[in-house]
């Protein structure tokens, strides 16, 4: 019982508004902290590859990168369902604040992995599985920001394009699995294997920082765009008054 | 520091890597600012709108 309200209490726009404010410096600081201590451990402290010398600092960015593209859809995927089923315009405005994060850093994960691919496997791009599946997977972005786009009723704009984000959610298993189901160029996970992560501690370390500094990251500039969403989205409430000293 | 930029000879693959990473990294925080910024400015133009129209109805 006690959770539920706490729910309804968080999914009622001024709350949400207030409390996402404070939280912004919360997550904002450790992420900047995280980013620069990972970058630099994976660009200086880190040694080279025995196999792929320095050209696989080129992780430090590309993995943390393909993990926020893939964790932004499927949080956009869950809270367009959030907001089909349990109609709330809160989960709606989160997906919609999503998709725009997560486009930039799949366009990010596929433009360094080109960078990496050119020098290990001698070429910028192959069509197999993990490749493909992750040009999809930008391209579902930016289907569902044009759908978006299209409505001016917000409303339809938010049913339409919750449609979109859970039926592309299937890309996102495929994305993960590909390398297993398929022969690949693509190398296989480094971090989450059955044997434990593939790398020492001075490689390791930056890399987890990285994936918390970015997801971190996520977390500030989603509170950003929700709040925004939230604010353009109140068309005549009296919280709203609060906001402007005159 | 020459080898440093030198990357192993990789230096043209890394640093591009990197840089673009740098560039996606300001685009969020910049995009993100901005939408706060012009969100706050409308809702404080709706607020004031609705405020002299009840004064207008008020007299």
């Amino acid at each position: 019982m006690a959770t539920w309200t706490w729910f309804h209490k968080l999914s009622s726009p001024p709350h949400f508004y207030r409390i996402a404010g404070k939280m912004i410096p919360w997550y904002a600081i450790p992420a900047a902290l995280l980013i620069v201590a990972g970058i630099y451990g994976g660009l200086v402290a880190a040694p080279a590859d025995y196999q792929q010398g320095e050209a696989f600092r080129i992780i430090y960015v590309h993995a943390p990168s393909a993990w926020l593209s893939l964790m932004c859809y499927t949080t956009m995927a869950v809270a367009a369902a959030v907001g089909l089923i349990w109609r709330i315009k809160l989960a709606h405005a989160l997906a919609a604040a999503t998709a725009p994060i997560g486009a930039s850093f799949a366009l990010l994960c596929l433009v360094t992995g080109s960078l990496w691919g050119r020098p290990m496997w001698g070429t910028w791009w192959v069509w197999d599985g993990r490749l493909t599946s992750q040009l999809i997977l930008f391209f579902l972005y930016l289907g569902y920001m044009a759908l978006r786009s299209a409505y001016d009723d917000l409303q339809r704009a938010d049913r339409a394009s919750a449609v979109l984000a859970l039926v592309g959610v299937v890309n996102v298993p495929i994305i993960h699995f590909s390398v297993y189901w398929w022969n690949s160029l693509h190398q296989g996970s480094t971090v989450i294997r059955k044997d434990g992560p593939a790398m020492p501690p001075s490689m390791l370390v930056p890399l987890l920082m990285c994936f918390a500094g970015f997801t971190l990251l996520y977390a500030a500039l989603a509170c950003v765009r929700v709040r925004a969403e939230v604010l353009n989205r109140e068309r005549n409430a009296t919280w709203l008054k609060e906001l402007s000293p005159s | 520091m020459h080898d440093f930029l030198d990357m192993g000879g990789y230096g043209l693959y890394v640093w591009p890597s990197y840089g673009l990473a740098a560039a996606v990294l300001a685009w969020n925080i910049w995009s993100a600012l901005r939408l706060q910024r012009i969100a706050l400015e409308h809702a404080r133009r709706r607020v004031a709108i609705a405020k002299s129209d009840a004064e207008r109805a008020a007299h």
